[in-house]
């Protein structure tokens, strides 16, 4: 991988079983990231979006071929291996939360760590300072269901960034929220994105998220049908 | 370890759930431990017992006494060997003389076991010294079940038939002297003490016996080839199959009991992988491998075991010490058993009883919490994040 590309997609067709054929979920997607990107993938439901995005994150492999995710091939990572991308390398924001709901927000936002067996005292920093970056400091030791569904967001960007990844991938992170809210984390990630160089990639229809976006990719029936590089919603 | 800290969050979050398994599971494993443990002490009451009363350190039977075939004892009586002699003259033997009888209280006819006994013996508890002369009556000394069956009291007279060494028949009024309890029915429901030499004249059988008790703990060395030795192991045999029994059978009792509570994991455990489903997907986006789930998963049904033991620990030792120094009340009426029976047993816990206890509601609370893990394994992370069940 030259310079700064940090996923390349040639030729990916994920075709999923379904009864007794196929269904092609993906077809050819020829796609580069560079580091640093704030892109999305855009398009209506059902058109692969989530597919495309389980198959970045190494939580699927391709049909047909190759998915390079920091020099790795995703389609030849044993589950292990995968594993150890995701742990070290990849965040994910679900659009429902999915916090872990008997651990309070530390421990939620410590989990990554705990995983990478980090040191108890730089855990504790690194998880305090996540939750500062989003605001979350009063709520430490709150469980998921006493917090509102932008906090409930928050606390999951954070557990996203807390390793701080190179790839921070979002699933529709905005569908169960409310305009305001929807703002709120969107300029929080806007932020982590200027300030860590997280490459974002986002996966949604919510013509809030779009304009927060610098490169919009259209994904129609498995396809990519447009992809354009925008000026994002000014300066708020 | 990463799994034990994880698990015991997610315990402690799941609050009320694991804790009923936690109190079902440790009931079972006091209930287990308390169970073998009044076994085991009940088995140790009734040979202690057994070996005061009746059978002393081991005992030689003339060669045609068969406790279990009535109409052999007839001839089951001889003359005690004089190789014997300085045995029991030193206390170290007690010969005892067994003869059918029948006696008629209120007039109505029960067979009845006379037993000649030594007064002056002090091999076994049976108290014989307190055989006093009655005049013309046979002193007799009973045991409070006979006592109370046939409703007789000290004092009272009754009429006791038997046969003497040719065939005859005789009759003589016999006068209780004394009553005593004890543990052991067999020296008891239908027995009658009477002094061995009174039993010696009554059948015409002088210098004879039926079987030899030995003192605890003494090894006779004098043999006789018409004398059989039979040691405890013989003589105890019946009550070992008594209580082997009944521990097997109160094993289906706690078996059931074990399972109701390994079921409650097992059933934790198979609703919390469908449950969270979503979880698990999210622990495996965020780098957890298959093999980490499944053993969170494994730990977390293993930890209800040691909390369990914990929690057992907590409650069950000032329990089952109390009922070991207290004892457990026997009811009443279960005199029927066919052996020993104290009105209080003690439980005795060993150390290979509280660890093999413990190690077996561990290893089985492991086999059910990783049996429905495996499934986890087997989950797709991106069909798992959608949290569908499949
Ligand atoms: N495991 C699967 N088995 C069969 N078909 C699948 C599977 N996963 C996805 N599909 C199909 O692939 C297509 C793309 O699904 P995907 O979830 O990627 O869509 P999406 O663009 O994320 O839609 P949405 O906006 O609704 O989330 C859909 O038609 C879906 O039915
Ligand atoms: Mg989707």
């Amino acid at each position: 991988m030259q310079n700064n590309t940090i996923v390349q997609l040639d030729g990916v067709v994920k075709r999923f079983p379904v009864g007794r054929g196929q269904f092609t979920a993906l077809k050819d997607i020829n796609l580069k990231f560079k580091a640093g990107e704030f892109s999305g993938l855009v398009g209506p439901s059902g058109s692969g979006k989530t597919t495309l995005l389980n198959i970045i994150g190494s939580l699927d492999g391709p049909s047909e071929g190759h998915a390079r995710v920091l020099d790795r091939a995703v389609e030849n990572l044993s589950h292990r291996e995968a594993a150890e991308l995701r742990n070290y390398h990849i965040g994910f924001i679900f659009q429902t939360y999915n916090l872990l709901p008997v651990y309070t927000v530390f421990e939620n936002v410590e989990f990554p760590l705990l995983l990478q067996k980090m040191e108890k005292s730089k855990r504790e920093k690194a998880v305090m300072d996540a939750l500062e970056w989003l605001g979350l400091t009063d709520k430490v030791n709150s469980r998921p269901a006493q917090l509102s569904g932008g906090e409930c967001q928050r606390v999951a960007i954070a557990r996203a960034m807390v390793k701080r990844p190179e790839i921070l991938l979002a699933d529709e992170p905005t569908a169960n929220l409310d305009s305001a809210n929807s703002h709120h984390i969107l300029k929080a990630m806007v932020r982590l994105n200027r300030d860590l160089k997280t490459t974002f990639i986002f996966a949604t229809h919510d013509a809030k998220v779009i304009k927060y976006l610098r490169r919009k990719i259209v994904l129609e029936d498995g396809s990519v049908t447009k992809d354009e590089k925008k000026e994002p919603r000014s300066k708020s | 370890m990463l799994a034990l800290k994880l698990a015991y969050r997610n315990l402690a979050g799941a609050g009320l759930r694991t804790w009923l398994n936690v109190i079902v599971l440790s009931f079972s494993f006091v209930f287990i431990i308390w169970f073998k443990g009044f076994l085991e002490g009940w088995n140790r009451e009734a040979r202690r017992d057994m070996i005061q009363w009746e059978i002393g350190g081991g005992q030689f039977w003339h060669e045609a006494y068969d406790p279990y075939d009535p109409f052999t004892l007839q001839d089951a009586h001889g003359m005690i060997p004089p190789v014997f002699q300085n045995e029991i003259d030193q206390g170290r033997l007690t010969p005892m003389l067994l003869a059918q009888g029948t006696f008629y209280p209120q007039g109505r006819m029960h067979s009845v076991m006379l037993r000649g006994i030594d007064p002056d013996q002090s091999i076994l508890d049976i108290p014989s010294r307190l055989f006093h002369e009655a005049g013309e009556s046979i002193p007799v000394i009973i045991g409070t079940r006979m006592a109370s069956n046939h409703s007789l009291d000290r004092g009272d007279n009754v009429t006791v038939r038997w046969r003497d060494v040719k065939g005859a028949f005789d009759a003589a009024e016999a006068v209780i002297v004394d009553i005593f309890k004890s543990n052991v029915p067999g020296v008891d429901a239908g027995q009658m003490w009477i002094p061995l030499n009174r039993l010696q004249t009554m059948t015409g059988m002088e210098g004879e016996a039926t079987l030899l008790v030995i003192r605890q703990n003494t090894k006779i060395e004098s043999s006789h080839p018409e004398w059989m030795l039979k040691d405890h192991r013989f003589l105890l045999a019946e009550i070992d199959q008594i209580i082997k029994t009944k521990s097997m059978g109160s094993s289906i009792f706690y078996i059931m009991l074990l399972s109701l509570a390994l079921l409650a994991i097992f059933d934790t455990q198979v609703l919390s992988i469908f449950r969270r489903q979503r979880e698990i997907g999210t622990d495996m986006a965020l780098g957890m491998t298959r093999g980490q789930v499944v053993r969170l998963f494994t730990v977390e049904g293993t930890m209800h075991a040691f909390l369990a033991a914990g929690l057992a620990a907590l409650y069950g030792i000032p329990f089952l010490y109390f009922q070991a120094k207290r004892g457990f009340p026997m009811p009443e009426g279960v005199d029927d058993y066919g052996l020993a029976i104290a009105e209080k047993i003690y439980p005795v816990y060993s150390a290979g009883l509280v660890a093999g206890t413990t190690i077996l509601v561990l290893v089985a609370a492991t086999v059910v919490s990783y049996l429905p893990a495996t499934k986890i394994a087997r989950m797709k992370p991106t069909e798992s994040i959608k949290g569908k069940i499949q």
